[in-house]
């Protein structure tokens, strides 16, 4: 009988492996700030480039770091969501304008929507190394102490938003 | 189907982009070496089969740059993949460094050897017992072979 459980027992074992490494997305990297502090950073605004913004004025804030850019397609696929998200005063959300041109940034925010409580730009993409950003868009949910809690790695989804970003986003901001 | 047209617009997202600045300060040979070598240690998240050496994606170009500052700022070689792994994680590292979670990923092949080893000398030793006990027929099991052969009822024999 063992004869034949145990090749029927490796093959199951294998294939439920495959099956599990099948659904998996390559692209989606565990990000090691997940519980850490979010780096800081202090740039300029993307609409008033001579005022700096930073980390340290969202302090005691729930709050979204969306990094997009104009050259990016998928964010226009997020974007509704973020407008959404904006009208309905859910969250504030500051985006970070990742290796863009400014004209460029703006003529984009003006076609689509802004959804940004502030837009800062990262002209050379030195903030976005901080934060570990390999692809664009990418989201980081930051609670009041200023700790990563969540990154969402390419366009939000609904789905996404729904179950997975919108409870925490509550929890946090009840604490 | 939407999903897919995403990561493909995605990844698109992520090679195109727009370069910045170069503000790089000119290395000595020294330093180039362990440039090279240090790049050929990190890997791309973008291609991810690619080392930051060998990718041409945008943010290969950027933290080989990153690299290239660092080098010039004086940074040891620890510091600066300890920079590169606080920030992407252990996925970053070509050789990923031992600990629970990729204890499975290094230790997966010898186990693999191992199991493969024991499957491989418990089927020879059955095979060489079996070998050994083939002892000769007796005198009644021939006489009952001869009978089945010849086609006849066989006799229950002692």
């Amino acid at each position: 009988m063992t004869k034949f459980l145990l090749p029927l027992g490796g093959f199951i074992a294998i294939f439920a492996f495959l099956f599990i490494g099948l659904g998996l997305n390559p692209r989606e990297v565990p990000s090691p700030f997940i519980g850490k502090a979010a780096p800081t950073f202090e740039l300029g605004n993307l609409h008033r480039p001579d005022s700096r913004f930073g980390t340290q004025d969202m302090a005691g804030k729930v709050w979204l770091l969306n990094v997009w850019a104009s050259w990016c397609v998928a964010c226009r696929d997020e974007h509704p969501l973020l407008v959404d998200l904006a009208k309905q005063d859910t969250i504030p959300i500051v985006g970070l304008n990742y290796k863009d041109k400014q004209d460029q940034a703006l003529a984009w925010l003006k076609q689509f929507g802004n959804p940004y409580r502030v837009a800062v730009m990262d002209a050379d993409g030195r903030i976005g190394i901080d934060f570990g950003v390999y692809g664009v868009p990418e989201t980081f949910l930051i609670d009041k102490k200023g700790i990563i809690r969540f990154k969402h790695i390419g366009p939000i989804t609904k789905k996404a938003w729904e179950e997975k970003m919108l409870p925490l986003v509550r929890e946090l901001q009840k604490s | 189907m939407k999903r897919m047209i995403a990561s493909v617009l995605f990844s698109w997202a992520v090679a195109t982009g727009v370069a910045g600045a170069n503000d790089q300060k000119e290395l000595d040979a020294v330093g180039k070496a362990r440039a090279v070598a240090l790049a050929a240690e990190l890997r791309c998240l973008v291609c991810q089969n690619q080392t930051i050496a060998d990718s041409h994606a945008e943010l290969a170009v950027d933290l080989r740059r990153q690299i290239h500052v660092q080098i010039a700022g004086g940074k040891s070689d620890a510091e600066i993949v300890d920079f590169m792994v606080t920030r992407y994680g252990d996925f970053v590292l070509y050789r990923p460094p031992f600990k629970a979670t990729t204890a499975f990923l290094w230790l997966g092949p010898a186990l693999f050897v191992l199991v493969g080893v024991i499957v491989l000398l418990r089927f020879l030793r059955t095979r060489r017992t079996r070998a050994q006990s083939d002892v000769p027929l007796t005198e009644a099991q021939r006489k009952m072979a001869a009978e089945l052969l010849a086609g006849a009822t066989p006799r229950e024999s002692q």
